[in-house]
């Protein structure tokens, strides 16, 4: 080993100046380290999920409390900070809680298409030939009609309720996340580093789970995350059209419905819960878009 | 190990018994609904533990899928695989896809052109190491991980440690294809196969990889069978050559032999249009046409439409196959002298 000739070997080492070894993963968080943007959206999603979380404490009130003395009282109202609303209950509480509903809408139904669509799609890309047309027309099906329609339908055949209005979220939200998985694996499928592994001998399963996976999990878990806010604004929606939660329980969409009425006695009231999807869903679109920024960087 | 005997053996032409690899009578077949690709016609050849086999030829014929047959990493169902394929006491045509598992990347490993598509981006270097090892060997983590940083070492990276943790994209070229090597020799094999390793390469890196492939081969007294379209390389690193042509190999033999009185009228020709030995601003031999289309039958010679010394016969029957010993051959009707006279 020591005839390798000496000078080339420095000169090898010397060449070599040395980057700083970082993982793919810790400089996706440099990157986003560094764009502020992204941290400030990511901010007002954690504001807004820890007041959610802690609305049980943070309430200055039973958000299912009527008070008929008190209906539609405007921002300041005595303790009601944020008004209240047609039945007299107030927003403030009804806000809070409201987040849990929404932030739950948004993200179940996400999470669950995500580990179903991306396990599909994985499997139809590296699989290829029948099982990727079968499962592909299959999702074409779901395609042919437009998203709100298909989740409106499926809501309304299963009737209201939380759990009703998350799985038809899901069942709509499965299509295009199972067609973005198959396209990123059909893609790393015909990469030279699963043929090599191949060639070291092994086996599909381990291909999939050790190169493919790790390949194509980036580009799930950004459109992913652009899905969020579509969620929860179907939710709304699905609400808003009373296929989702059910009152009292206090919910972004159902607020946004019920109090629709009264935009011409408190418009400022009536627009709050708008306001709050609003700012959830293009906070949770934003932190997608920088999260796409910082990940898509190819080496 | 007796693997080190046979390496000091072989390079003086010692014959064993029985070689390492055996192909007879190779033919290779892309069958899809509305073609039929003949991209290896009828290929044989030997090889010795601690030979090294360059294959020369142009792009399509064949040599990567030659190859790539030995270790049936061809697209599965598309393919039809027909002869006589040994490695080691594997008889490969025969084998299950589990039983090739056990040898692919244990016994026979393989190098790929591209280093940079090669490796798995998401995986740093040394996992990808020991995950080779840890699945032939069953070994701990523990013990792969210090497997590897001794790999690394073999294939003389700088600070290996850092290398270890290091992802490819954070390693420039030549340690790409020097970590690609570590891969493949990481569970000893007695074959490697390399696709045009050094291709990707810039000029100082590929002498440099060359030089540490041709010397590891040596140490480990593998067999190696290089793929290559660069004469240079084939000169550098090869015992045999063997130069393919429309998935047949027109000349075999070894390497100072080959580059040095080549037989067939292809091997002359493909040597003529080197830019050694030409006075600068001088045009180049190059050879007129193209190869041949794999889809249709080749009746006789396949080089014939493009040869210099042809005649109407060889367009008729297929080239005799002119044996000069045991280990030299070439395939052309045309007799030593009327081919030397009109290659000069």
């Amino acid at each position: 080993m020591s005839d390798v000739n000496a000078a080339t070997l420095a000169d090898f080492a010397a060449s070599e100046a040395s980057p700083p070894v970082r993982g793919y993963w810790a400089s996706v968080g440099h990157r986003l380290r560094y764009d502020y943007a992204t941290l400030f959206f990511l901010s007002v999603i954690i504001v807004v999920a820890l007041l959610a979380i802690c609305a049980p404490w943070l309430a200055p009130f039973d958000p299912t409390k009527t008070a008929m003395a008190y209906r539609l009282k405007p921002v300041g109202f005595k303790n009601f900070m944020l008004g209240t609303d047609d039945l007299g209950r107030d927003m403030l509480s009804r806000l809070l809680w409201g987040g849990r509903t929404s932030l739950i809408m948004g993200m179940v139904p996400v999470g669950v298409a995500t580990v179903i669509g991306g396990f599909l799609g994985v499997l139809a890309g590296f699989v290829g030939g029948r099982v990727n047309t079968l499962i592909m027309r299959a999702m074409d099906i779901f395609y042919a009609f437009p998203s709100v329609l298909l989740a409106v339908a499926i809501s309304g055949t299963l009737g209201g309720g939380i759990k009703n209005g998350m799985l038809a979220l899901t069942i709509v939200f499965i299509p295009p996340l199972c067609r973005v998985a198959e396209s990123a694996t059909t893609l790393v499928r015909g990469l030279d580093f699963v043929e090599a592994a191949r060639a070291s001998g092994a086996t599909t399963l381990s291909i999939i789970l050790h190169h493919v996976l790790g390949n194509v999990l980036s580009p799930i878990l950004i459109f992913a995350s652009s899905l969020i806010s579509v969620s929860i604004l179907l939710g709304s929606g699905l609400s808003f059209l009373g296929l989702g939660v059910e009152p009292p329980t206090p919910d972004w969409g159902l607020m946004l419905s019920a109090l629709r009425s009264g935009i011409y006695i408190q418009p400022l009231v009536c627009a709050l819960p708008g306001v709050a999807i609003f700012i959830t869903s293009l906070s949770f679109n934003l932190v997608s878009d920088g999260l796409r920024q910082a990940m898509d960087v190819k080496a | 190990m007796p693997l080190d005997a046979l390496a000091d053996a072989t390079p003086a032409g010692v014959q064993i018994a029985r070689p390492l690899v055996e192909v007879r009578d190779l033919n290779v077949r892309f069958v899809s609904r509305d073609s039929r690709t003949n991209a290896v016609n009828g290929v044989s050849f030997s090889l010795q533990a601690g030979e090294v086999l360059c294959i020369i030829g142009e792009s399509g014929s064949g040599k990567s899928v030659t190859m790539r047959a030995l270790m049936k990493m061809l697209p599965e169902g598309k393919t039809r695989i027909e002869g006589y394929l040994r490695v080691g006491e594997h008889l490969i045509a025969d084998m299950t896809d589990r039983q090739m598992r056990a040898i692919r990347g244990a016994e026979v490993s393989m190098i790929f052109q591209e280093p940079m598509t090669a490796l798995d981006p998401v995986c740093t270097i040394g996992q990808q190491i020991a995950e080779t090892i840890m699945r032939h060997e069953g070994c701990s983590r523990k013990v792969a991980d210090a497997r590897a940083l001794e790999l690394l070492q073999v294939v003389r990276i700088p600070s290996p440690e850092r290398r270890l943790k290091a992802y490819p994209h954070e390693l420039s070229g030549g340690l790409r294809q020097r970590s690609m090597i570590a891969i493949a020799l990481s569970c000893r094999p007695r074959l490697l196969l390399a696709d045009e390793p050094t291709t990707a390469l810039d000029a100082t890196v590929q002498a440099q990889v060359l030089v540490l492939m041709r010397k590891l081969q040596r140490e480990l007294g593998m067999a190696m069978i290089f793929v290559t379209h660069d004469l240079g390389v084939a000169a550098q690193i090869a015992d045999k050559v063997a130069v393919m042509y429309a998935g047949r190999m027109v000349e075999y033999g070894p390497v100072a032999e080959v580059l040095n009185s080549p037989r067939h009228p292809y091997t002359r020709a493909m040597l003529a249009s080197n830019v050694h030995g030409h006075a600068r601003g001088e045009d180049l031999d190059t050879i007129p046409g193209s190869p041949p289309d794999m889809r249709r039958p080749i009746r006789g010679c396949a080089f014939a439409p493009r040869c210099k010394v042809a005649r109407t016969s060889c367009a008729i029957e297929p080239p005799p196959v002119v044996h000069l010993g045991p280990d030299r051959y070439f395939a052309c009707i045309a007799n030593d002298a009327s081919a030397e006279a009109a290659a000069t």
